[in-house]
């Protein structure tokens, strides 16, 4: 058994084309789950794979599954909107092996008793849209979507849907609006919980393109032999994107928890190390949102639970390092102004706070800053995320409000010299 | 609003203190009831919620603890435990406060929402001092005219989603939206298609800043400056609250009050903005004399007496019956009840009405079960037979609107031509006039011809005796003759006789003039000529001998030479008798015409005389809405000139024929109205202005709904302009309430209530012959438009641009079968040969073989395309 | 007048059918419609509000809030440099200054020509190839300033046309099965979805104050 579970056949020529995924036992797993399995038992291998959803959150995929309002109409959305600052595996998994999304998608429609099934993916995944719908019209001439499904009764559509451009649809309830043809609003949770009121007032589970993209396996190999890769409530494998100051900048799957930060980083098959002569002096695991850890946390393995402990998130699984070269004022005011260009715009915190913080966080990389210009940002984050803390306590709708002050408030605290360098010297200390 | 002592009671903790509140209703509501106010800027009480300013976070116990939630979107659970005072919920507030003001103008000076604008009251109350912001603000090009009423100001926007909510899920009139994302949202309309919905003014009121702003309004006056009084809107007969407001003895501006019964605050623009008519320099302000060609100005007592030597000329050649009486809408029930009781108690003549032939006949009218605003909104099923009641009575259309679209009752609409409540529609059923008997006979039964129909009746639930259902009867096409919809209204009722009925006419005041016995045979309290009471006979010298002629009677005995004196007060046939033809040629052989109104309309022009009367806000009085609600209507302005109020005029006429009216005010008015109606009973001006103002008191009066309530509190943020009005002088507080006028001690009438007044019992149906439709003609559709012309319309400088213009309009099918083309001009004949020139308008939603007309917005002489002799009016197209 | 192209019109139409909702239909049709125009012209958003049974405003409430959705002209080629976190470390301010100086427009700008539109945009989600660009949503990466002036050229030279097609045209691979779940289904859908939403009105509506 090769190590690897999602990009198993990703480096095979025309991976993406449905005579090289039936080649490789494609739709064998969706056979075997509509002519041998009902759906609760799919369901039941899926909950003791113990696997986490990729999207973000790491919710239990068993376990959501299980929480779907039982309503006559029930929806599956695929989340692939893949816009989390440095996170680029989902599209990985789209463009190399489609047939796989689309096999889990349906696997997964059928194991919760869908009505229609979409695949929400970011608009500007051109290439990602062309493969994924020539592999849905294959897969409809292959007879593994439409009606009747391989002989075994069960029908479903599969609906490729692209996005067009927000940040924020990649948010559940965002998503489900954007697909109804609305703004990107995320939704009020309670009541909007998608498994109870989803997409058109109907229950809807929401699950990511790497969540999906390993159900064909789960299924074909049971839900232990996941289980039994990683540690803890860290199961299978994971996709991590890496990036920023390493050499090998890339999408490596790892099973979880098998290696540390500081391997993925310095391994000569996975992050190839630094540029010679320099150190890390900031990792920013699981995308922008999550808080920075420092080089003391090196040695912290690639789990679920391991980072939060260190007060961060796994996220997406992306992982960006800041070496000694780079100024992290100047990285944590970038980070903010994405925030600020991709806030949806409802909550008054968000929407105004994240400009207000991205300006004065550009006056002071620029070198015009004051030194109560700390206490006035981080003031400002305060009524955004109230306490500072870790996990956030929020003044807003969805999460995007407490993640801006993450980055902000981790250089601060992390790097304040840093800040009081650009003050006092009047401009940025760091040569670009 | 009321002192709802509801079923499911729970019992909350905030700030330590037990209240109660009805389950799932909302926190901040539930707080606001306890007299805890919670601040806010997008929470609306008649809105869906959007959670999107963020202003209302408290703390509520969860599974975590203590967090902060918004209190605009949290159903209040039993147990729950809020704490709305605290560091962190004021930090909390203070930070959107600051966030808010960082991109909003400072402006305050030059804006016309200063002085009643909740950002800045909350940021007086619970604001930040100095601003921290230093950076430049967010700029967007100053005002822009979104719509001939409305301007928009998108710096001072703070994207509360108010105004797009209503116009969306309210109005129904998507046509201004969020542009842009995050921090660039701006409101906006998409371009060259401006906010032309006739609703907009409710954005400008709702608006808690200074975005959105009237045109009519724009500089007028200051908060400060302004003195207010309640009244209700007499543009059509909803009867929608208003607070009236006017700074220097000029109206400046009306607002919606938020009645539960009846407007829910909204109104419509034609309403709102009609006040700048009042204020028209065009006003008629003292009595005019007709001297040839000229009319010459004259005094009240030379006016006066000449009248009176022409009704006792009259008389005296003849009887009474060579005298009538045209009432128009604009009448409060006390000017209705002074002229019937002049005309009928005093002159003994029975010629008066009040329907100028787009209504139907008081008798049937009378006969009808009354259903309320509510009943309809709520019943299993409703069915509309009616005029386009977007068109006549717009916020009617709101609550229907919202009725049908939440899933409270289905619709089903008959007729042929098409209307807004087609959208609505479950069935929309194109039934020809001659199917109507059938139908009414078959509306519910099981093997009904009309499956369809009958089938939605019966899936929900209406019984076979018509329990269940309201029926919304109107004029559908004004080219049909109104004994049609009576015929159909008759034998409907008779079929299914606890079926209830709403009239939506649109005329303001005809439930009143139906009430009060402004029509041919009726007294006051809907009885008959022939049953008049002992408690009449007591107030009243005479009773007519002879049951007298409705309008169209009238004027075609005035063609014959019949009638000597007439008294057009507040009409104007010429405008609005749906046979203009006929109006103008029996007013030129009338002796004597007097015309009591505020302008010189078309019909004045006729007259021999014209007295002054006040207008709308320059009198007091009460009005009955549709559902026979009654409500005050308060002076707030001096009326111009020698102006007098319609009521006082009859009192003199009467006065000068050596009678006596018998009152001096409007208060012995009503209670004489309470002594002779039983309809009326138990009311009286004191108790109708203090108790229950918002609400009215709905008539037949009922011994608990005398009962005192509370005045409805205040929310200052969904009324800012009424509740700051109110506060003048007042520091900005946090209580949401304006404390009522003192409760009134004694509120019941003596006695019980008189039994028997529901009505007066149903006529026979009589069905007319139809009209053959003559070759080569096409069915005319004669409708009725919001924004038809009218003097109202015509003396309001910013609703005159909203006129619409004569248009045909036909269906593309029937453009192709004339080969016609939009833009083209053609030539519309009647059947008696009158004709006159439109340009043609292409709209599929009118019916294949219709010709569409808009009453009102023409004026042609020799030209009527509804002749009251035709049941139904066909008319020919020719190419001009 | 109709804006799409009839064979457009009949791509819009299999658009509209795929969900129980039309308006879901939106975003796929602004983005056909660009693939005709380039851009989402006032004409065709009246044109899709039309199909959709909705104001233009709503179209246009919606499209605004999406980047790729451009109601002003844009570049045939819309090229777009990432200077979000990753792509900043490995230089993609300075890429896309360099940008600014070889097209001769500030971010945000379209060439006279009308060739380029250029804009900053945030992680395109290929920060292994940091600094990295789209042009019309094909990516190239890593871009030093020289790779960045062989592409302009390449571009203008109309060497990458079959890879890079003009600025709108998205995916080129349509859906060939319209949905194919029983009518059955999709109506019982329509029936369930009217009335959850009738019911979350209600709701609302009752929320708004307990009125009645
Ligand atoms: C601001 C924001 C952006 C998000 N973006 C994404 C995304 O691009 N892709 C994704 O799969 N999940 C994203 N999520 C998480 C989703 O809301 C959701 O949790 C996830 O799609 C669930 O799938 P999973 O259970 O398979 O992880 C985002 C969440 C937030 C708050
Ligand atoms: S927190 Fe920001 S992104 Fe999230 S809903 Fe509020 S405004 Fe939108
Ligand atoms: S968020 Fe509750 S009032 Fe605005």
């Amino acid at each position: 058994m090769s190590d690897k579970i999602v990009t198993a056949r990703v480096g095979i020529p025309n991976s993406y084309t449905i005579a090289s995924y039936l080649e490789h036992g494609g739709y064998q797993s969706l056979r075997k789950a509509l002519l041998e399995m009902t759906p609760e038992e799919v369901q039941a291998e899926v909950t003791a794979s113990g696997m986490l959803g990729r999207g973000g959150a790491g919710f239990e995929t068993g376990r959501k599954w299980s929480m779907l309002k039982q309503d006559p109409i029930r929806y599956l959305v695929v989340n692939g909107d893949e816009s989390e600052p440095s996170t680029f595996k989902d599209h990985l998994l789209v463009e190399n092996d489609p047939h796989q999304l689309v096999e889990g998608t349906l696997i997964t429609a059928y194991a919760i008793g869908a009505t229609r099934a979409f695949i929400y993916l970011r608009g500007e995944f051109a290439l990602g849209l062309e493969r994924v719908q020539t592999a849905i019209n294959e897969a409809y001439a292959h007879g593994a979507i439409g009606r009747n499904i391989f002989g075994s009764g069960f029908s479903i559509d599969l609906v490729l849907q692209p996005g067009a451009g927000a940040y924020i649809c990649g948010e559940e309830t965002a998503l489900i609006e954007s697909l109804e043809g609305k703004r990107g609003y995320p939704r009020i949770k309670p009541p909007y919980f998608p498994a109870v009121i989803g997409l058109y007032g109907a229950p809807t589970i929401v699950n990511n393109v790497e969540t999906m993209s390993n159900v064909p396996w789960i299924v074909a190999n049971g839900g232990k032999a996941f289980a039994a890769l990683g540690k803890g409530r860290s199961t299978g494998t994971r996709l991590f994107a890496l990036s920023g100051d390493v050499l090998r900048p890339g999408s490596y799957e790892l099973e979880m928890t098998s290696k540390t930060f500081r391997e993925l980083i310095y391994d000569p098959d996975l992050g190839g190390g630094l540029k010679e002569g320099r150190t890390v002096k900031a990792v920013i695991p699981g995308g922008v949102s999550a808080p920075w850890i420092g080089p003391d946390n090196l040695d912290l393995p690639l789990g679920q639970d391991e980072v939060a402990q260190a007060g961060s998130m796994l996220g997406s699984g992306s992982i960006i390092v800041l070496d000694d070269h780079s100024c992290a004022v100047r990285a944590a005011w970038r980070i903010t102004k994405f925030f600020n260009r991709e806030s949806c715009g409802q909550c008054t915190p968000c929407r105004e706070g994240s400009g207000w913080i991205e300006k004065i966080m550009h006056r002071i990389e620029m070198g015009s800053g004051t030194e109560s210009d700390l206490d006035l940002v981080l003031d400002a984050c305060d009524n955004i995320a109230p306490g500072l803390t870790w996990p956030p306590q929020q003044t807003t709708i969805c999460v995007l409000g407490p993640s801006i002050p993450s980055s902000v408030v981790s250089a601060i605290k992390m790097f304040r010299d840093e800040f009081m360098i650009h003050i006092k010297e009047e401009g940025c200390p760091f040569v670009h | 609003m009321s002192t709802d002592v509801s079923q499911n009671l729970i019992t909350i903790s905030v700030d330590g203190k037990e209240i109660q509140a009805k389950s799932g209703e909302l926190l901040i509501e539930a707080a606001e009831k306890a007299g805890i106010f919670i601040p806010r800027f997008c929470f609306h009480n008649r809105l869906p919620q959007v959670g999107m300013c963020r202003m209302c976070l408290v703390e509520v116990k969860g599974p975590r603890g203590f967090t902060l939630q918004p209190s605009c979107y949290l159903p209040v659970t039993e147990g729950m435990e809020v704490i709305t005072e605290s560091e962190k919920v004021q930090k909390a507030q203070d930070g959107v406060l600051e966030f808010l003001l960082i991109n909003h103008p400072l402006d305050c000076p030059t804006c016309d929402k200063g002085g009643e604008c909740p950002l800045q009251d909350q940021t007086l109350t619970y604001g930040p001092g100095e601003s921290r912001f230093i950076e430049e603000k967010r700029h967007w090009e100053k005002p822009i005219a979104i719509s001939e009423l409305v301007y928009l100001d998108r710096e001072r926007c703070i994207q509360c989603d108010r105004c797009t909510r209503f116009a969306d899920v309210v109005a129904g009139d998507a046509l201004i939206e969020f542009f842009g994302r995050g921090d660039h949202t701006e409101v906006n309309v998409f371009p060259e298609r401006p906010f032309s919905s006739y609703f907009s003014g409710n954005t400008v009121q709702i608006c808690p800043v200074g975005a959105l702003t009237a045109s009519p309004y724009r500089f007028k006056a200051r908060p400060w400056d302004l003195s207010q009084i309640e009244s209700s809107c007499n543009t059509c007969s909803m009867g929608c609250r208003i607070m009236v407001q006017s700074s220097q003895n000029e109206l400046t501006r009306y607002l919606g009050l938020d009645s539960d019964a009846v407007n829910h605050g909204w109104l419509c623009d034609k309403g709102r903005f009609g006040f700048e008519a009042i204020n028209s320099d065009e006003r008629v302000t003292v009595p005019l004399l007709r001297k040839g060609d000229e009319f010459v100005e004259t005094t009240w007592a030379s006016a006066l007496a000449l009248i009176a030597s022409k009704v006792s000329g009259a008389k005296a050649g003849g009887d009474a019956n060579r005298i009538g009486f045209i009432l128009g809408s604009r009448l409060t029930n006390e000017d209705i009840y002074a002229w019937v009781k002049l005309a009928k108690g005093v002159i003994g003549t029975d010629n008066v009405d009040s329907q100028l032939g787009d209504g139907l006949r008081g008798e049937v009218i009378a006969g009808l079960p009354r259903a309320t605003i509510s009943e309809a909104v709520t019943a299993k099923a409703v069915l509309a037979f009616t005029g386009d009641i977007k068109e006549e009575i717009p916020v009617l259309f709101l609550r229907m609107r919202e009725a049908v679209r939440s899933g409270k009752t289905k619709l089903v609409t008959i007729g042929t031509r098409s209307s807004s409540l087609d959208e609505l529609s479950e069935v929309k059923a194109n039934v020809g006039i001659d199917q109507l008997q059938l139908l009414a006979r078959e509306l519910v039964s099981s093997n009904s011809k009309f499956a369809e129909i009958a089938s939605v009746f019966s899936r929900q639930g209406v019984s076979s005796d018509g329990e269940g259902l309201v029926v919304l009867l109107g004029r559908e096409n004004l080219a049909v003759d109104q004994s049609v919809v009576e015929a159909f209204a008759v034998e409907l009722s008779r079929a299914l006789p606890k079926a209830r009925f709403l009239v939506t006419l649109r005329a303001t005041n005809f439930a009143g003039s139906v009430d009060l016995g402004a029509a041919p045979r009726l007294l006051p309290g809907r009885s008959l000529l022939e049953n008049a009471s002992a408690a009449l006979g007591q107030k009243w010298t005479r009773l007519p001998s002879q049951v007298g002629r409705g309008v169209k009677e009238m004027f075609k005995g005035a063609l014959q030479g019949e009638l000597d004196v007439v008294f057009l007060v507040g009409s104007d046939p010429r405008a609005d008798y749906v046979d203009s033809e006929l109006a103008d040629s029996a007013l030129d052989r009338v002796g004597f015409v007097v015309s009591v109104d505020t302008y010189l309309s078309g019909s004045t022009l006729k007259a021999d005389l014209v007295l002054p009367a006040a207008a709308f806000a320059e009198k007091s009085g009460t009005t009955t809405n549709l559902e026979g609600r009654v409500f005050t209507l308060n002076q707030k302005v001096t009326p111009p000139g020698v102006c007098r109020t319609d009521w006082t005029i009859a009192s003199e006429i009467a006065l000068e024929l050596g009678d006596d009216l018998g009152f001096s005010s409007v208060s012995e008015i009503l209670d004489e109205i309470a002594d002779v109606s039983p309809l009326h009973w138990g009311l009286s001006w004191a108790r109708l202005s203090k108790m229950a103002t918002v609400e009215g008191v709905l008539v037949p009066v009922s011994g608990t709904a005398l009962s005192i309530r509370p005045r409805a509190m205040l929310d200052q943020v969904s009324t800012p302009g009424i509740a700051s009005v109110w506060n003048q002088g007042l520091a900005s507080s946090k209580t949401a309430y304006v404390e009522g006028e003192e409760e009134v001690g004694e509120v019941s009438p003596v006695g019980t209530p008189p039994n028997a007044v529901s009505g007066m019992g149903l006529m026979e149906p009589i069905w007319p012959l139809p009209s053959i439709q003559p070759t080569g003609y096409l069915n005319l559709a004669y409708v009725q438009k919001l924004y038809s012309r009218g003097e109202h319309l015509k003396n309001s400088p910013h609703l005159s641009r909203l006129i619409v213009e004569a248009k045909c309009r036909i269906s593309s099918h029937t453009a192709k079968q004339l080969d016609l083309e939009s833009g083209d001009m053609v030539r519309i004949i009647d059947k008696v040969g009158g004709e006159a020139s439109f340009e043609v308008e292409i709209d599929d939603a009118v019916s294949r073989g219709t010709v569409e007309l808009t009453r009102g917005s023409f004026a042609v002489s020799g030209f009527s395309p509804v002749r009251t002799d035709e049941t139904v009016n066909y008319v020919k197209l020719e190419r001009a | 007048m109709s804006f799409f192209t009839p064979e457009n019109l009949e791509k819009a139409q299999v658009l509209v059918g795929l969900y129980p909702d039309k308006r879901s239909a939106l975003i796929p049709l602004c983005h056909l419609a660009q693939s005709q125009h380039g851009h989402l012209s006032k004409e065709a958003m009246e044109e899709i509000a039309e199909l959709l049974g909705i104001q233009p405003a709503e179209v246009m409430g919606t499209a605004s809030f999406y980047d790729m959705l451009h109601t002003e002209e844009v570049g045939k080629y819309l090229v777009g440099v990432c200077t979000n976190v990753a792509c900043l470390l490995g230089g993609g301010q300075e890429l896309l200054d360099h940008a600014s100086d070889v097209l001769g427009v500030p971010p945000g700008g379209t060439t006279e020509d009308g060739m380029f539109t250029l804009e900053e945009v945030e992680c395109v989600a290929h920060c292994d190839k940091a600094p990295c660009a789209q042009v019309n949503y094909r990516y190239f990466g890593p871009l030093a300033n020289d790779d960045f002036d062989n592409l302009v050229d390449d571009l203008k030279s109309g060497r990458l046309s079959d890879s890079v097609p003009h600025h709108g045209v998205l995916s080129r691979v349509f859906r060939d099965a319209p949905p194919m779940v029983s009518l059955e289904i999709i109506h019982e859908e329509r029936r369930v979805m009217d009335e959850a939403k009738k019911a979350r009105l209600a709701a609302q509506s009752q929320e708004a104050g307990g009125k009645q």
